[in-house]
């Protein structure tokens, strides 16, 4: 009794396309769950299907051990952030947060003056105090998220639904929204699912990341498990930037040719294989043993850090690789890296 | 300093052709449409104060105008009720013949009226198609202030449906989606969040439809019956009046209409301009 | 729709959920009273002139539309629109290349005293010309004294058509001029051509399908007045009489049938244009601009 919401082996298809292909998902209560995926993974088909607004062609969501097939998009008690907003033009801030409540049939619904209440508490909840007069033409792109936020969580809702709720707006506002969205998060402990494709926002709100491709769930996990350790190639690349090493896996070590790369290599594999790197994982070395030999051919600042492109023999593109403050190599400098860090997938 | 720039009545363009466009676009427009509209109000205004008092009040003069307007207003209402209905029905549902239907909704713009109103006449008269299912609750509509509306109808629908549907179309679904979500019935949807952003372009509609059902001539005078002071139209009133050389008092019908239709026209737009800064964009 | 993946004509039905949509029984309901209402008030009069046109039989139809005064009606209500049409046209090109190519003061007063016609009754657009060039009117006497006929006879005819059908090429010509900005203009003259050149071998041909849908517009109007026209042409027949007008005597000496016969090669006329308008709006809907509103 401990999973707020099931999604079953979920599959949905409109017209030719394919949106889902056999989905399961567990969301605890109180998680904040980010759905990550490039687009046309699914990942909104998803959380529309959650809120009920698209039907499965096969599978189902459980909300707690109820299925919710049967119920009623006013039963389900969804809150729905869309992306853009969806706000009620001809209705101020005030009227467009009391409009769910003021929906309810009349045995249920609070009165006036406790409806009001509410507003003014989740005005100040979002910080938009004041404001219940406005239209929402008349607010700025954040504060219409917020107001779209406190409509939502007027409803008390069962699950709150966000989709790319930072999407439409510019660098600097999503930074604060994102900050102060997971602090909202702390305070209230809605359980929350929001959809994106920005993966450092992904990493940075949510408790547990699911990424999806191609109508599939590739990995779910924490922000550290999905990046340090990517199930998949795909994680991998998506999840950041990476070099990609054709190597072959030899008694615990990874060959780059005929170079051993990579040591203590404890998975059960052997044969061709991908290593997957990170920039930061490479690091410039004066000892031979597991190095990689190379020549410098570019450098470039990337924002706080410096970016080496280094050509390798045998490799077409050049390797990315983050260097530390004190190391200074030059252009066309000899250099021999050692990877300190990498996933290895079997080549497919 | 720059800053002494001249306040310019145009902008600076390399493209040419300006004078002469604007040129050939004054002259016509003086010549066909404002010089004679001046005549009509000099006419008018030359009639002298009791003159036009006694025509402006003359029972006949009052009963056309508001059978022309009355009957507008009640026109428009009916277009706008059912030209609404029809807009969403185009736009949303699917069904046979929603083409056909779309193209036919265009009539009224490409028949001519005089065609309009004897066809109309032929079948709301009490022995037509759809005359004589009213004639047996012996009510008739061809001939009697009635048909006066049936003709305002027909050729106001067009306005209503054409400025309402493509903003239906534009609506965006998200909208509809949020307020299911938060618990409203459909109704509560269309009622309070659908149509009220549909509003100022129902209340174009509207208006357009007002204003060429005002003026409308063509197709009433056929199924009108035109009897002075029950079924005769402002316009007609207007003709009956040149027809008796009362160039004055024809004058004087055609220039309170005019005043009156534009009056309405305007009013309806600055409250249109005042819902556009409220609520952005509609 | 926001998935561009999907394809143009699956997506519109594939996306809409279940949160927008009414119950069978309203969307039939609704529907039913759609289609009842275009019944009695546009395909029953639609129908009914042709139903009464042919209610005498085929010789009769015959006879009232190649009898002299019909032949005369139909070569004059041809030659108005003949004269009219292509002066709307100049003038309404005119008036879009000003108004749509070039930014100056009192543009939006222009743009609505274009419009005016509009909103004014076809009977004071015709009453205006009388009390210009009628008996009594101001140029009356002139008129008179030098033998010239405007009132009741062409010349009156034509102006007072000028006048009803004055908006329409402009109005479709505007929107679309101002979409299409200045910049392929600027980028012809630049290139060295003529200015005319640059007018018929670049903006000419980017808004062909917009003055077409408002020549053909304004040519339906221009065929099918009645009021305005009713008023300055005295209907002398075989002389002063367009076909509308003849409609009108047919109809009122109780000749329904021949009223009927001359009414369906309007609403002929009428039906070809709607099926063009349709064609363009389905075919060149992008183009043009104002399709939907006039």
């Amino acid at each position: 009794m401990s999973v707020a919401v099931t999604i079953e082996t979920i599959e949905k298809r409109f017209d030719s396309f394919t949106a889902l292909r056999g989905v399961s998902l567990d969301i605890q209560p109180g998680e904040l769950v980010a759905l990550l995926g490039p687009s046309g993974s699914g990942k909104t088909t998803l959380l529309r299907l959650i809120a009920g607004l698209e039907q499965a062609d096969r599978g189902r969501v459980l909300f707690g051990e109820a299925d919710t097939q049967e119920l009623s998009l006013r039963d389900r008690r969804i809150g729905f952030v869309f992306q853009h907003y969806a706000l009620f033009k001809t209705m101020n801030v005030a009227e467009n947060i009391g409009f769910g409540l003021r929906s309810r049939p009349r045995q249920e619904r609070p009165s006036e003056s406790e409806i009001n209440k509410r507003i003014s508490d989740l005005l100040e909840l979002v910080q938009l105090p004041g404001l219940e007069k406005r239209y929402p033409s008349q607010l700025s792109g954040g504060q219409r998220q917020r107001v779209a936020l406190a409509r939502a969580l007027a409803i008390e809702p069962r699950v709150l639904l966000l989709d790319e709720p930072f999407g439409a707006l510019d660098a600097k506002v999503r930074k604060d929204l994102r900050a102060w969205l997971r602090d909202l998060h702390g305070r209230t402990g809605h359980t929350t699912v929001f959809v994106t494709h920005d993966q450092e926002e992904a990493l940075e709100l949510a408790d547990r990341v699911a990424i999806l491709n191609d109508g599939r769930i590739e990995q779910v996990g924490s922000a550290d498990d999905v990046y340090d350790h990517p199930a998949t190639p795909f994680v991998c690349e998506f999840l950041g930037e990476a070099n990609k090493l054709p190597v072959k896996v030899v008694g615990g070590q990874a060959f780059f040719g005929d170079r051993p790369v990579l040591g203590g290599i404890t998975q059960n594999q052997g044969g061709p294989a991908s290593l997957y790197v990170r920039p930061q994982h490479l690091r410039i070395v004066d000892e031979t043993p597991l190095a990689l030999p190379g020549t410098v051919e570019h450098l470039r600042r990337n924002g706080p850090l410096r970016r080496a492109e280094i050509a390798v023999e045998g490799l077409k593109r050049r390797l990315d690789v983050d260097l530390a403050s004190q190391v200074a190599p030059a252009i066309g400098e000899r250099v021999r890296l050692r990877i300190t860090h990498g996933n290895l997938f079997a080549a497919a | 300093m720059a800053a002494a720039t001249p306040l310019r009545w145009r902008e600076p363009s390399i493209l040419p052709g300006f004078g002469m466009a604007l040129g050939i676009t004054l002259t016509a427009l003086s010549l066909i449409v404002l010089i004679p509209l001046a005549a009509l109000f000099i006419k008018a205004a030359s009639a002298g104060p009791a003159d036009i008092w006694a025509v402006a009040t003359s029972p006949r003069t009052l009963a056309a105008l508001k059978l022309s307007f009355l009957g507008a207003l009640f026109a428009a209402l009916v277009n706008a009720v059912f030209g609404l209905i029809l807009a969403w029905v185009l736009v949303r549902y699917e069904f046979p013949g929603r083409r056909l239907i779309d193209a036919a909704v265009d009539l009224p713009f490409a028949l001519p009226t005089a065609v309009a109103g004897i066809s109309l006449a032929a079948i709301y008269a009490p022995n037509g198609i759809v005359g004589s299912l009213f004639a047996p609750f012996d009510i008739q509509i061809a001939y009697t202030p009635l048909g006066v509306m049936v003709a305002l109808i027909f050729i106001g629908l067009p306005f209503v449906v054409r400025t309402v549907q493509p903003v239906l179309e534009e609506l965006q679904s998200d909208v509809e989606e949020a307020a299911a979500l938060l618990g409203a019935s459909r109704a509560r949807t269309i009622f309070k969040v659908v149509l009220p952003p549909v509003l100022p372009a129902l209340l174009t509609g509207f208006v357009l439809a007002f204003a060429r059902a005002v003026g409308e001539y063509g197709s009433v005078i056929f199924i009108a019956g035109n009897v002075p002071m029950v079924s005769e139209i402002a316009p007609l009133l207007i003709v009956i009046r040149l027809e008796q050389f009362d160039y004055a008092g024809a004058a004087v019908v055609a220039t309170m209409m005019l005043i009156i239709a534009f009056a309405l026209i305007l009013s309806v737009n600055l409250i249109q301009a005042h819902a556009r800064r409220r609520f952005g964009d509609v | 729709m926001s998935d561009a993946a999907l394809p143009l004509a699956a997506a519109a039905p594939a996306r809409r959920s279940s949160a927008r949509g009414e119950s069978l029984g309203v969307r039939i309901a609704l529907i039913a009273v759609s289609l009842l209402f275009l019944l009695l008030f546009l395909l029953l009069p639609l129908a009914a002139v042709f139903v009464e046109a042919g209610s005498k039989g085929w010789e009769a139809y015959r006879a009232a539309i190649t009898e002299p005064d019909a032949l005369a009606a139909i070569r004059l209500t041809l030659l108005v629109a003949a004269i009219a049409v292509p002066f709307n046209i100049v003038v309404g090109i005119a008036a879009a290349w000003a108004v749509a190519k070039f930014e100056f003061r009192g543009k939006n007063l222009l743009i609505s005293l274009i419009d005016l016609p509009f909103s004014v009754s076809p009977v004071i657009s015709g009453l205006v010309f009388v009390l210009l060039f009628g008996a009594q009117g101001y140029f009356g006497p002139w008129l008179q004294a030098h033998d010239i006929k405007i009132v009741f006879a062409l010349p009156g005819l034509i102006l007072a058509t000028v006048f009803v059908t004055f908006p329409f090429v402009a109005r479709e010509l505007i929107p679309h001029m101002q979409s299409l900005g200045t910049a392929d203009e600027e980028a012809a003259l630049t290139l060295g051509a003529s200015p005319w050149r640059v007018f018929f071998r670049v903006t000419l041909p980017n808004v062909k399908w917009s003055l077409f849908y408002g020549v053909l517009l304004c040519n339906a109007r221009a065929m099918g007045e009645f009021g305005a026209v009713a008023v300055v042409s005295g209907k002398i027949r075989g002389l002063t009489n367009t076909m509308p007008l003849h409609i009108e005597i047919l109809y009122n000496e109780y000749m329904g049938a021949a009223a009927f016969a001359v009414a369906s090669l309007l609403a002929g006329l009428a039906l070809i244009t709607l099926a063009l308008k349709t064609f363009l709006e389905w075919r060149f809907g992008d183009e043009i601009a104002a399709s939907r509103r006039h």
